[in-house]
């Protein structure tokens, strides 16, 4: 009985513990791109830690995956506050319309087709037994 | 007895909970219109719902800081949730490895085009300086790019719009107009979708084909994009630092304007960052 109730309580604890391991390592991502004044972002330094400690510890965590996988699924909403910002650059915007469709359309445009011709090339016979 | 219908709307017109409860509604309901239209490119739920709700704030006369005081809930598991990629980064890396140099050096290309031709063009259009920067960090996924905005001086928010259209845009063009132009491999497609339109990108890539191994190949954008960042900053960041530490703490949901430190910064970045952005151009520009 006790085994049980001690087993839903790890289970119920699990996201909880999943998200702490997130907030510490992003905990510890903004204090060393603080403290080191490297220019990348705290959380983008978190990501690189929590990545190495996966890979040194090369067994899966349950409680981090789900917690993970939960955070991930959503992550379109995650964009959404910011992307109404863009209603305070209205202006902005209204002035730098060309330039900035253009960059979409002719950046994705040649980097489609860059990235598709160079892994082509890449992956083409003569290269691929060396690779 | 006649209802406060104003004192009703000035109370919630102020308190965070009109902005977040709009804000999870209104991409539930965007999420469930993409469903049911058999998920057109077109009507990516992000671009719908960002669209609906800053509509909204024009329509209402509401001021963003009062929106963003209920959407700051969401917007602070930004932090968490790119620490969280860590975690499909480690179970793609063993797949991986396999295709890791030929893709590497397709994605560094990639990377490196997306970049110069943003310059290039945004210079050549005469943009404003501060979309320039903006511009820039438009080729990784958004969390990333948007804290890369912040840290070369440009605008978070207009960056993850860009971003937002980049995906939506390169993942309807996509397929087509590689098939096109002699490109078939699905598996060479797949990467290219990773690497000009990430996120959105990569779900057209499973839903028009299932060589999943290949196509989850993009998320090793980062930590190559971070390289290739790293490295602009690491010339460009010597001014900007002295004064980084405001800028930096404000970089995840605590500014409530995101936009306020921008004059800030600009000035900040003042000296070494223009010379060695502007001799960049100049290389750039001598190219063609």
């Amino acid at each position: 009985m006790v085994g049980v109730k001690q087993e839903q309580g790890d289970k119920r604890l699990e996201r909880i513990n999943g998200l702490i391991v997130l907030l510490l390592f992003q905990l510890a991502g903004e204090s060393i791109s603080l403290l080191s004044r490297v220019p990348i972002p705290g959380p983008v330094i978190g990501m690189l830690l929590l990545l190495f400690a996966l890979w040194l510890r090369r067994r899966p965590v349950a409680a981090l995956e789900r917690t993970a996988e939960t955070l991930l699924r959503h992550l379109a909403l995650l964009f959404v506050p910011a992307g109404v910002g863009i209603v305070l650059y209205l202006e902005l915007l209204q002035d730098s319309w060309l330039p900035i469709v253009t960059v979409i359309v002719l950046g994705t445009v040649s980097t489609l087709l860059a990235t598709g011709w160079v892994l082509q090339w890449l992956l083409a016979k003569p290269w691929r037994r060396r690779l | 007895m006649n209802p406060d219908w104003d004192g009703l709307w000035v109370y919630l017109s102020g308190s965070p909970l009109l902005g977040l409860t709009a804000t999870l509604l209104i991409y539930s309901l965007s999420v469930q219109l993409y469903e049911r239209l058999g998920r057109p490119g077109y009507l990516h739920p992000v671009a719908t719902a960002i669209a609906v709700l800053a509509s909204g704030l024009l329509l209402f006369g509401i001021e963003y800081q009062h929106y963003f005081a209920g959407a700051q809930f969401v917007h602070f598991l930004l932090g968490p949730a790119t620490v969280a990629l860590a975690v499909p980064l480690y179970q793609q890396l063993g797949k991986l490895r396999q295709m890791a140099l030929p893709v590497a050096v397709a994605l560094l290309t990639g990377i490196l085009i997306t970049l110069s031709s943003a310059l290039l063009i945004a210079s050549v259009l005469g943009a404003d300086e501060l979309v320039q920067r903006s511009l820039l960090a438009k080729s990784v996924t958004t969390p990333v790019a948007m804290g890369i905005s912040q840290a070369i001086g440009g605008i978070p928010s207009l960056t993850a719009c860009v971003v937002i259209a980049t995906g939506i845009f390169g993942a309807v063009i996509g397929p087509g107009l590689m098939s096109r132009c002699g490109i078939r491999d699905p598996a060479v497609q797949g990467v290219a979708l990773g690497s000009a339109a990430h996120g959105v990108g990569t779900a057209r890539g499973f839903q028009l084909n299932v060589e999943m191994g290949s196509f989850a190949v993009w998320r090793w954008l980062y930590p190559l994009c971070l390289a290739v960042y790293w490295c602009l900053g690491w010339c460009d960041f010597g001014g900007k630092c002295e004064g980084a530490g405001s800028n930096k703490a404000n970089f995840d949901a605590s500014s409530s304007g995101l936009g306020t430190e921008n004059q800030g910064i600009d000035v900040l970045c003042g000296s070494k960052i223009t010379i060695l952005y502007f001799c960049y151009q100049k290389f750039l520009l001598c190219l063609i």
